[in-house]
């Protein structure tokens, strides 16, 4: 099985160690990796506030850049839902690449989808000796996905779950959103620290690259010391405590 | 009357946010019931083992309702007018409106009695009327605190969920001379009183519908309080006030949309009233209006049957996106400024009210979804939200930084050198700013972000730069 690694803009330049997390599991399992050094972003930026000609652009070079891949596997459920429900309706109007970017949907996965549906697994065989919640990020949402992510921690050895207040709650990121709703966007990010805070936990596992910069963002503004987890980090042996 | 062609000033959803997220006591209320109404629907919702099924039965319904419109209001209006009824069509608000003065005035009405109806906010039906000399009377408890106060309703369902039970209380202490404790059931016992004095006394009820059976010509109206049935049985003469997407197309239909609608609406099985009204009183009956005008209301639904937002007709108004929307549960419906407020109006009130004065609203969502999945109609709101955006930019209604921006970042992204490039210029850019890995405050215009959270640096060696095959 040969995975093409789509490790997303945010997570190549802000949390490398998530995609090298995602490579050591992959590779313990098997999996056969590639690298498509073509990669950029998915192009949501340009998606979400509706610049569709130049999010036209940059997912017809996702097209290009994944074309021969057997899967597609990104540790975000965000830019994995881009390409299932966002490129084939930047090319409805476009018979060939619209087919091509439902071809590429279906070989689309996020990470911990990918670990469940295509590798079957459903219990971690990792460690984690702490106080640990989680928050549900909302792009799993589009993807279907409702406690894969959960179960996985809650099955993590020597941990101490503590499950979060309004978990599925948006941080209020949203991309563009967190630029042209500043004020509302560090609202529910501060809403979501203090729940988070509130548990007593000692990280909280968020599995997207754009939940992680603003709830450890929320959360480093008041000083708080509770570490903002992908589980990738935690499955692999990377972080087995806080 | 076409919203785009007069001149509204844009409404400012940005500057009504930063006002509603300091008010304390609105964020409490807000709170309080959102909260209860959200989570009451999600455990009805998981409780019931077909929700599923009847979601997408309920759809299809609708979708075929929407898809042979004219044939299903050509039907409804021969059953109405078989039962006894009147049949009047609206194209515009202004039309509704002045048709139900003229019928007023043909019968010489001077006071009216009204039931909760959405469609009537968006027309303005009490003020055209009160223009035109009646006493118009809200009946629903929400509605007439509102009236009394002279505000506006913040939510499709429960119009006054913005005010606390102590601000009601001093309302009315205030404005009847009374001293009410802040106990909602005092002070509904008060409202029951006045409000029978207006049943007794109206010469006409207006009510919505919620609901209207193609097959039968019943028209179908839920409430909790019973106000509804009282406007629709008391006064001689009963208008109801509906859009023309809210046909089903047979009553057997009704089952699967009672299921949902109170479900989705405030977490209850049923509502507490369920009220089938079916032509006026007949011969030999002891009760029942005289006389029954239904006026079916087009005010630009037919333009939005023809468009891409042709899902959001399937609209219940039941506001179960609203409970569940982290923007509207902390910003209220008066952020909006629009009739329709929260998710479904943030299609809705561009589409109805203007593109232009409302194009702030198809951004007043961080797209997670969460009303997509709340909607017993299945509309789906982020896709409808985008589409706007698209729709927006095509037409260059977009911030100038914004088109010069993503111009830009396109071209970066297309390239996977200048990608590169840019990630390093990104580091070394926000380098000086930084301080242990973290920048506390960003240029403009990412400024907004660093007001209330901290910004990371990127990586000092991405992930591109550290993958060995």
């Amino acid at each position: 099985m040969r995975v093409s690694l789509f490790i997303t803009c945010l997570a190549d330049l802000f949390h490398p160690e998530i995609g090298l997390a995602m490579v050591t599991i992959l590779r313990k399992h098997g999996v056969e990796l590639v690298f498509p050094r073509g990669q950029t972003c998915c192009g949501q930026p340009a998606f979400n506030t509706g610049n569709w000609a130049e999010a036209r652009s940059v997912a017809a070079r996702m097209l290009d850049v994944f074309e021969s891949s057997e899967y597609v596997v990104s540790p975000s459920a965000s830019c994995t839902a881009m390409i299932r429900e966002g490129f084939p309706r930047l090319f409805v109007n476009d018979e060939a690449l619209h087919a091509r970017s439902e071809a590429l949907a279906s070989r689309s996965f996020e990470f911990i989808e990918f670990l469940g549906k295509v590798l079957n697994i459903k219990s971690a065989d990792a460690r984690f000796d702490g106080r640990l919640t989680y928050h549900y990020t909302c792009h799993q949402r589009a993807l279907g996905m409702t406690t894969e992510a959960e179960d996985l921690v809650k099955s993590l050895q020597g941990v101490t779950y503590i499950p979060l207040e309004g978990k599925e709650r948006c941080c209020g990121f949203g991309g563009a959103f967190s630029i042209k709703m500043p004020d509302l966007s560090g609202h529910l990010a501060n809403d979501k620290a203090e729940r988070i805070i509130e548990t007593g936990a000692e990280a909280v596992v968020v599995n997207d690259t754009g939940c992680i910069m603003n709830i450890s963002g929320a959360l480093k503004r008041r000083g708080v010391p509770v570490k903002v987890i992908h589980l990738a980090r935690i499955l692999s042996g990377e972080v087995t405590a806080p | 009357m076409n919203p785009e062609t007069k001149p509204a000033p844009r409404w400012d959803f940005r500057a009504a946010t930063r006002q509603s997220l300091r008010n304390e006591s609105l964020a409490k209320a807000l709170f309080r019931a959102t909260a209860k109404f959200d989570d009451g629907r999600r455990a009805l919702m998981a409780a019931l083992p077909e929700s599923d099924l009847l979601r997408e039965k309920a759809r299809q319904i609708k979708d075929d309702v929407l898809q042979h419109l004219d044939r299903y209001l050509a039907q409804f209006a021969d059953s109405v007018e078989k039962a006894g009824g009147v049949v009047h069509w609206a194209r515009t608000a202004d039309d509704a409106n002045a048709l139900v003065a003229s019928i007023a005035r043909e019968r010489n009405v001077k006071r009216i009695v009204k039931a909760k109806t959405m469609v009537s906010e968006e027309t303005h039906l009490n003020e055209a009327l009160e223009r035109e000399g009646f006493c118009v009377m809200e009946t629903d408890l929400g509605e007439y605190i509102l009236q009394v106060a002279g505000d506006r309703p913040s939510h499709i369902v429960v119009p006054a969920v913005h005010r606390t039970k102590e601000e009601i209380a001093e309302l009315f202490n205030t404005s009847f001379g009374v001293s009410l404790p802040p106990e909602p059931a005092e002070i509904t016992k008060f409202a029951r009183a006045r409000l029978r004095e207006e049943f007794a006394n109206a010469d006409m009820g207006i009510t919505g519908a919620n609901f209207a059976a193609a097959d039968t010509g019943t028209v179908i109206q839920v409430t909790n309080e019973g106000n509804g049935r009282l406007c629709a049985t008391w006064p001689p003469v009963q208008v109801v006030f509906m859009g023309i997407e809210k046909i089903i197309p047979r009553l057997e239909d009704l089952p699967v949309f009672l299921k949902l609608l109170a479900r989705s609406a405030t977490g209850q099985p049923m509502t507490v009233y369920t009220n089938l009204i079916t032509g006026p009183r007949r011969e030999g009956e002891g009760d029942g209006p005289r006389e029954l005008h239904v006026i079916l209301i087009d005010n630009g639904r037919t333009a939005v049957l023809s468009s891409e937002y042709r899902q959001t007709l399937r609209c219940i108004r039941c506001g179960a996106c609203l409970n569940t929307c982290p923007v509207y549960r902390n910003v209220g419906g008066h952020t909006y400024g629009s009739v329709y407020p929260g998710p479904i109006g943030s299609v809705l009130s561009p589409l109805y009210e203007g593109r232009i004065r409302f194009n702030a609203l198809p951004h007043a969502s961080s797209l997670c979804g969460a009303c997509y999945q709340a909607c017993p109609m299945k509309i789906n709101i982020p896709h409808m939200l985008t589409a706007m955006r698209a729709e927006q930019a095509e037409r260059g209604d977009n911030h100038v930084l914004e088109r010069l921006g993503m111009r830009l970042w396109a071209l970066a992204m297309r390239s996977s050198l200048l990608y590169r490039f840019g990630g390093t210029a990104l580091r070394w850019g926000m380098l000086p700013l930084s301080s242990e890995g973290w920048v506390s405050s960003l240029p403009y215009p990412f400024s907004g972000w660093t007001k209330r959270r901290d910004f990371p640096l990127p990586a000092k060696k991405s992930f591109r730069g550290s993958f060995e095959e």
